[in-house]
């Protein structure tokens, strides 16, 4: 099963496998049936992260430094879910300005400077190149492992020539797949459908390949996750294998390790291709800020399990970084090890094929074309043809011939220096390379002001800092520097060693380094930044980049306001893009009104639009080469564009203002509304009630006038039918009066014109004179009335009159609703707290709990619960004027008045509370003459 | 839920994270458990996913309509060009 | 001779009404409320109905409802009297079928032309 031919046709089969997947999806991009057009492929696309690294050396650096390997990806987790807000800001500059790379990013931001650019593309190359041959290393060794074990492969480069070393020709493969998948469009900008749909599967080939080993390891060599633990804790090596203290510079070194990863996410060339370049939509992201983070946490979580078992296994001859491979083969399964070997394959190739398209697209556009442009070369063969597309052909071949030359630097790499370092080494001097980018792109989509030579500085410094610090190091520990740098510093300077640079001693080397080269770097982005002026494209670009959140700058781009003619700029689009595209993008304006004679002289627009498709193929620092080679006079007009932006601004900063205003006004008419809904209210409530006092004041009124009219017209009528009707008149006409007197009471208390004289008063004495006037009218009623007053004198502060009126109204109101046989009403006075409480119930039907605060309305009239007309058959109807204006009269009093159910007569307790008057100082007192 | 307030969320919950991730509250559980081990790596998991599921459900709610994006070619230039 | 009867909660003015309907010559009965009328009309079949609006339980607006959704009393002269002297009231009063409404206070003389008038031409 493990025989070479078998191996070997797997692996190979597998990569034929990715061409046959890129092939499909880029056969249904052209049929417009997008397979990569989902959130869930973009988040996957994303998981090319997890390289090689991840797939072999996180075990390996969990089962040497503990939990820190988890932090390479909590820090691309910290990135992401602020990514709805700072990777929509890129993608969205990204696609305004064509950017083809992070290099193109960082050039088109300050200026579109081709140094800046060519700048970027060399450190990459730098850093990156090692990461490269890690995966190569990667395929290498887990190749031979897998041939070889159980002897422990050695010297595997050494005894062979290359045509032997299968890497070799993976990546020759890779080269071909590249070449094929990766620079179908001229245009780098575009996105490569078949590419990502490739990555995307291999994404899921690594994730499911290790959750298989991880499954296997607990669940079948161990009994579960508690059996592999126990075990392990009963391991003397391992007692503190999960501990912080296993983690270099502990926690120090974790927050180092931390922020490099985070930064290292956005700014690691094949990153910015995944979460930007290749992005199709920017509303991906929100699937991808959470998902994406989910895989991490999923492909990390046997991580910790399979590295214990490794060490478990106890062969000290087993490197840590090979556990997810050698754990199976020990094991004795024969398919297994097989899968990891093709899991460990997909992760080294997305990485290698997003790395070198990348990184590929960044020399041809910013180390290669720079050069040529400047040469006379391409003069000459600008003159020698009439200019038909040949240089389309030689921009492809560029490209191409740099993504070979990357992946041999890679494979070259790997066979000279690969076997010095460990994995993990190799991939976290990489990141911190790759860290150097964040500042320059980072603070300048936020900060307006940073400059080209701050960007210039921060860049040299930051990665000479880095070179200093942890690549040269990294040169003398693998023998080929003397190491007495390390010990004694350069030259002997105590304080220039390396990993301890100005004496600082006693941290990790990467964060270490991170600290000295981003101090440096920031540092002078920032400090030259504000020593320096920008030109008049970069302060564009600037505020292009910082403002691109801005709805209405979207697509804003400078204009070309010199001359040229459709001719020159067909000629010149046609040359590097090709006749067709150059065609499309000059039909494309349709306001050249037909006259497509190359003597017509071309648009601002047009000019712009071709600076973009210029942009998109050749990055945007050689585009503006170019198009200012054709353009005469004048030619950028970027006072327009930056006097557009600074109006922007201020009308921005006018808007808010405006909007402030707006929502102020907003308020206060909603207030007035609110006044006028208010005065509206009360007008209605007025009509209501002058209708409802028309129609009391009617009632008596029309009894007064019926029978006065029958007195009139009648003139033989009985003596007692005479006499009785006469006494209705009286007795409506007192009604009417008093109904009269009501109203007005009611509108003094109301509009608070109610003139009331308080004086001290003995409440029991009062409540007794008030029963003793409706003593008859009760009895008449047949109605018993009973008092219970306290003996001793029961003093509040009020209006004696008032309160008359009111202890009347309330036994009134209570003899009204007494029960029709027996009717009982009882008047009680008791001290409640610092109150008097004077309660006043019948033995009617009670008030209901909804009925308890309308009684207080005015012209309420009570219907009884048991469904009969208001009061007791014979007893007459109140006006309903009576209690709202005994409650005014209370309130105004200081009191309350409220009803509850009866506590010894069952029927309604109307209950009226006044505070009890203060004590008295009887020398004083003008209460206390008699 | 409006734009301004996701951006607020989102920020906070990265600061919420960031805080999570590292000391002094990782130091917290750098306790071993009572077999010997330490409980960190079981800490750092369930903070974890506990700040992934945050974001999920917020980014996934269906109320949220998406911004509105650029789509297709530059409409201002030529606007800008009449001047 | 024919009958009238007197809806109307306010005990004075149902005396006042009586003697008013008897003086003119007419039979009457009396009702306090809306129940108590429609009882009174399906027992002792009115030849005319004098309909107070305001009544405690079910309104004067629904007895003349009732009373005209039932077909054998669809026809019977019903004079709404009433305190609420809005328009609106009185537009309601006839769209519900009212054949005539006085507003409160009234002139004694003229409810009874309009009683006697009302019930000539039902003749």
């Amino acid at each position: 099963m493990r025989s070479d031919p078998i191996m070997l046709s797997v692996a190979f089969g597998y990569l034929a496998l990715l061409f046959v997947i890129a092939a499909w999806a880029d056969r249904r991009a052209e049929q417009g049936r997008s397979l990569i057009g989902s959130p869930t492929v973009y988040a996957l696309s994303i998981a090319v992260y997890c390289t090689a690294w991840t797939f072999y050396g996180s075990v390996g650096r969990a089962a040497v430094y503990g939990p820190s390997f988890l932090l390479i990806y909590l820090g691309p987790t910290l990135a992401m879910l602020v990514g709805p807000l700072l990777i929509r800001k890129m993608v969205r500059i990204a696609r305004a300005q064509r950017i083809t790379s992070i290099a193109d990013f960082i050039s088109a931001r300050y200026g579109k400077s081709d140094g800046l650019g060519a700048l970027v593309a060399l450190i990459a190359l730098l850093g990156i190149t090692p990461y490269i041959a890690l995966q190569l290393k990667a395929i290498t060794l887990s190749h031979a492992i897998l041939t070889q074990y159980p002897a422990f492969p050695t010297d595997i480069l050494a005894d062979a020539g290359f045509w032997n070393d299968k890497s070799f020709w993976v990546a020759l493969v890779l080269a071909v797949f590249i070449i094929l998948f990766g620079t179908r469009h001229l245009d780098a900008s575009e996105r490569h459908e078949g590419m990502v749909a490739a990555i995307a599967f291999e994404s899921l080939v690594k994730l499911v390949a290790f959750l298989a080993v991880g499954l296997v390891t607990v669940f079948v060599l161990y009994n579960g996750p508690g059996d592999l633990f126990a075990r392990a804790a009963a391991h003397p090596a391992l007692a503190q294998a999960l501990s912080l203290e296993r983690v270099p510079g502990g926690a120090l070194g974790w927050v180092g390790m931390l922020v490099l990863a985070t930064l290292a996410f956005l700014t690691l060339p094949r990153q910015f291709q995944v979460l930007v370049v290749e992005n199709v939509d920017e509303d991906h992201i929100r699937r991808a800020s959470w998902l994406f983070p989910l895989y991490l946490l999923v492909i990390n979580i046997f991580v910790i399990p399979v590295a214990l078992a490794g060490v478990l296994l106890g062969d000290a001859s087993l490197s840590p970084d090979s556990f997810v491979l050698t754990l199976p083969l020990a094991a004795g399964f024969d398919g297994l090890p097989l899968l990891v070997f093709i899991g460990g394959l997909s992760a080294a190739t997305g990485m290698m094929i997003v790395e070198t398209i990348a990184l590929s697209t960044m020399v041809s556009n910013h180390l290669i074309m720079p050069l040529l442009l400047r040469s006379s070369w391409i003069h000459l063969g600008s003159r020698l043809s009439g200019g038909q597309g040949e240089l389309t052909g030689w921009l492809l071949g560029i490209r191409r011939v740099a993504i070979v030359l990357i992946l041999l630097l890679g494979y070259l790499y790997h066979a000279l220096i690969g076997d010095a370092y460990s994995l993990v080494t190799i991939g976290l001097v990489s990141f911190a390379a790759a860290a150097q980018f964040a500042p320059a792109m980072l603070i300048g989509m936020y900060w307006r002001g940073a400059t080209r030579a701050g960007a210039f500085s921060a860049l040299i410094l930051g990665i000479l800092v880095w070179a200093y610090t942890l690549l040269i190091p990294g040169f003398a520990q693998s023998g080929w520097l003397d190491m007495a740098l390390l010990d004694d510093g350069f030259a002997g300077i105590d304080w220039l060693r390396p990993y301890a640079l100005f004496g600082l001693e006693g941290w990790d080397i990467y964060t270490h380094s991170l600290f000295w080269s981003l101090l440096a770097n920031v540092g002078a982005l920032v400090g030259v930044s504000l020593f320096s002026r920008q030109s008049r494209l970069e302060q564009t670009q600037a505020a292009l980049f910082t403002e691109a959140m801005h709805p209405e700058l979207m697509y804003r781009t400078p204009l070309w306001h010199g001359q040229t003619t459709l001719g020159e700029l067909h000629k010149l689009l046609s040359r590097y893009l090709g006749t067709p595209t150059a065609l499309r993008i000059l039909d494309g304006d349709d306001r050249q009104g037909g006259d497509t004679s190359a003597a017509h002289s071309a648009s601002p627009a047009l000019i712009a639009r071709a600076e973009r498709a210029l942009a998109g193929a050749l990055g945007n620092a050689s585009a503006r080469v170019l198009i200012n080679s054709v353009v005469r006079g004048e030619a950028l007009d970027l006072n327009a564009v930056l006097s557009i932006l600074d109006t922007t601004s201020q009308a921005l900063e006018y808007n808010r203002r405006l909007e402030q205003k707006s929502r102020e006004l907003t308020q206060i008419s909603e207030a007035l509304q609110a006044a006028n809904e208010r005065l509206r209210e009360l007008d209605r409530l007025k009509d209501e009630f002058v209708a409802m006092v028309s129609h009391e004041l009617r009632t008596p009124l029309t009894s007064i006038r019926a029978f006065a009219e029958i007195l009139r017209d009648s003139d033989n009528l009985p003596e007692d039918k005479r006499h009785h009707f006469l006494e209705v008149v009286v007795h409506e006409s007192q009604r009417l009066s008093r109904l009269i007197e009501e109203i007005l009471d009611l509108a003094r208390l109301e509009s608070g014109r109610l003139t009331l004289h308080p004086e001290r008063l003995d409440l029991a004495d009062l409540a007794r004179r008030s029963a003793d006037a409706v003593q008859r009218v009760q009895e008449e009623r047949g109605v018993t009335l009973k008092v219970d007053t306290p003996s001793s004198p029961a003093e509040v502060i009020g209006d004696p009159d008032r309160l008359e009126q009111v202890i009347i109204n309330l036994l009134d109101n209570a003899s009204k609703f007494a029960a029709d046989d027996q009717g009982r009403v009882r008047l009680a006075l008791s001290r409640h707290k610092q109150h008097w409480r004077l309660s006043v119930e019948d033995n009617g039907p009670g008030i209901g709990e909804a009925e308890r605060e309308r009684v207080f309305e005015k012209f309420h009239q009570l219907e009884r619960q048991d469904g009969g007309d208001a009061p007791a058959r014979g007893r007459p109807r109140g006006s309903g004027l009576g209690l709202p204006i005994s409650r005014g009269i209370v309130a105004h009093l200081g009191g309350r008045l409220w009803v509850e159910d009866g506590p010894t007569l069952g029927g309604a307790c109307l209950i009226m509370e006044l505070p009890q008057a203060p004590a008295e100082d009887t020398a004083t007192s003008p209460f206390n003459s008699d | 839920m409006n734009r301004r307030q996701e951006k607020a969320r989102l920020l906070a919950l990265a600061g919420l994270a960031l805080l999570l991730f590292s000391p002094p509250l990782i130091l917290l559980f750098d306790q071993p458990s009572t077999n010997g081990l330490s409980w960190l790596p079981l800490y750092l998991f369930v903070a974890w996913g506990a700040v992934i599921g945050m974001a999920a459900w917020w980014l996934e709610r269906p109320d949220v309509t998406p911004r509105e994006k650029p789509t297709g070619a530059p409409q201002e230039e030529r606007q800008q060009h009449e001047k | 001779m024919p009958k009238v009867l007197v809806v109307d909660d306010e005990p004075n003015i149902v005396l006042s009404l009586e003697f008013l309907m008897q003086r003119a010559g007419f039979e009457v009965a009396t009702a306090e409320d809306g129940e108590q009328a429609l009882a009174l009309v399906a027992e002792q079949s009115p030849d005319l109905v004098l309909l107070d609006i305001s009544l405690p339980g079910i309104s004067g607006f629904d007895v003349l409802e009732r009373l005209r959704a039932d077909n054998t009393h669809s026809r019977l002269p019903i004079i709404m009297l009433t305190a609420h002297g809005r328009e609106v009231e009185r537009e309601k009063g006839f769209a519900l079928g009212a054949d005539d409404y006085i507003t409160k206070p009234f002139s004694t003389q003229a409810l009874v032309d309009k009683v006697k008038g009302l019930l000539n031409e039902e003749r």
